[in-house]
């Protein structure tokens, strides 16, 4: 298996702040990885640098197998539709669909009408003066038409609704299936986006807290959860990433696994115990949005993906 | 679709045995490819991969190279087999844990499946 990004101790720095400080990483080709963390965090500079719009401070960047800065076999190989992508004033929908096949070998115009019928883009007005929503639904459309071997999705999501986010991963899913290559997507919205990916990364102002595929990840940590006091003595010593209490209750997020030891104890003195979801594990390595109410119990049931 | 109880391909694998318990596919019928199985619950085709893997390991199916994956000749038995094994784990144990907790005793609680047999 070959690797479609390598990142090797990078540091980026902006005159005094730093936006990256030593990230390394690897994503496997044909694999979807998502890459987590709080604004801030350095998602959108790690994917600029993987891309090839910006260099490192220090260290090193192989996007497909190259330096990808200025490199014509990896942008030719890589659609990123950035955030703030900029337009000519009047372009409209049509104008970017007809540009688009000049950048993109494999550009497929059936794909990009589908999903611009789909997701309801907006034919007369101009990109410009797009909503938000609107806006993202182009950087969609582009991206996943654009069936690039490398495709990189920064935030794909911000401003569409419910309806628009599903038929975004509905679509992404099955012309992966069909098309495989590597994505990258950056994202807040973890309990959607986890079951869609192989890999996540999890980024912490700057520096890399967690890289493993999904089901490691989520096998890396436990939940307990019962009387305080019983919960406290169950987990022992062992390293405590949450804690949250609700008068005489306790729900604690625990690093590794539980072995069979802790399972016997777990089940005598009636605390329950439970696997984190991703989202769970990121707020726990204080990556991530704090997602429990102050004081309410993190049950192993709460957020569950429906 | 799934919750957070155990890993998603887990999860799958487990769907795919009920159905095949409950007879949603036959023995020797094929089933939906990685890539359908993806679609159809909405998760990474590597995912539902290692779901068809972690049967085709317990031999709850099989593989016709270059036409697809289907169930196995006895592949019911063994899961009756498996499902048995972990049954008083799964669903007695609980049970007598709840009832004892509400004061319910062994001869009440006999009672009380009996009942729930017959109704």
């Amino acid at each position: 298996m070959s690797t479609a990004v390598e990142v090797t101790g990078v540091h980026r720095t902006y005159g005094s702040t730093t936006a990256l400080a030593g990230v390394s990483t690897t994503v496997r080709e044909g694999s979807i990885c998502g890459l987590l963390g709080r604004n801030g965090a350095g998602k959108t500079t790690l994917l600029s640098l993987v891309a090839g719009q910006e260099r490192p401070s220090s260290g090193t960047v192989r996007t497909l197998g190259h330096d990808p800065v200025e490199s014509v076999e990896v942008l030719s190989r890589t659609s990123f539709v950035r955030d703030s992508q900029r337009w000519p004033d009047d372009f409209r929908i049509a104008h970017v669909l007809s540009v688009a096949p000049a950048f993109h070998a494999g550009w497929d115009a059936g794909l990009a009408r589908d999903l611009v019928a789909d997701l309801r883009v907006p034919t007369r007005t101009p990109i410009k003066k797009m909503s938000r929503g609107q806006a993202s639904s182009v950087a969609i459309v582009l991206g996943l038409a654009s069936r690039a071997p490398l495709t990189i999705f920064d935030e794909p999501y911000l401003g569409l609704d419910a309806t628009a986010r599903q038929i975004f991963y509905d679509r992404l899913l099955a012309d992966y299936a069909e098309h495989p290559r590597t994505v990258l997507l950056s994202t807040h919205l973890v309990d959607e986006s986890e079951s869609l990916l192989e890999q996540v990364v999890v980024l912490d102002e700057g520096r890399v807290v967690l890289d493993a595929d999904v089901d490691t990840a989520r096998a890396s940590a436990w939940t307990a959860a019962g009387a305080a006091g019983a919960v406290d003595r169950v987990v022992g010593s062992r390293r405590v990433l949450a804690r949250h209490a609700l008068g005489g209750l306790a729900s604690v997020t625990v690093d590794g696994a539980p072995d069979e030891a802790v399972r016997r104890e777990a089940r005598a003195a009636g605390v329950e115990l439970g696997s984190v979801s991703l989202q769970q594990l990121v707020a726990a390595l204080g990556a991530g949005a704090p997602t429990v109410d102050a004081g309410a119990p993190a049950t192993a049931d709460e957020g569950a993906l429906s | 679709m799934f919750d957070e109880g155990s890993p998603i391909f887990q999860q799958l694998a487990d769907r795919i045995a009920d159905d095949v318990l409950a007879g949603a596919y036959a023995e020797e019928q094929q089933v939906a490819s990685t890539n359908e199985f993806a679609a159809f619950y909405r998760i990474n085709p590597a995912t539902a991969g290692k779901a068809v893997n972690l049967l085709v390991d317990r031999g709850v199916l099989y593989k016709r190279r270059g036409i697809g994956m289907f169930v196995a000749p006895g592949a019911r038995d063994l899961l009756v087999e498996q499902r048995r094994a972990r049954f008083a784990e799964q669903y007695v144990r609980p049970l007598v844990r709840e009832a004892a907790a509400l004061g319910i005793d062994a001869a009440a609680l006999t009672r009380m499946i009996e009942q729930e047999d017959q109704s």
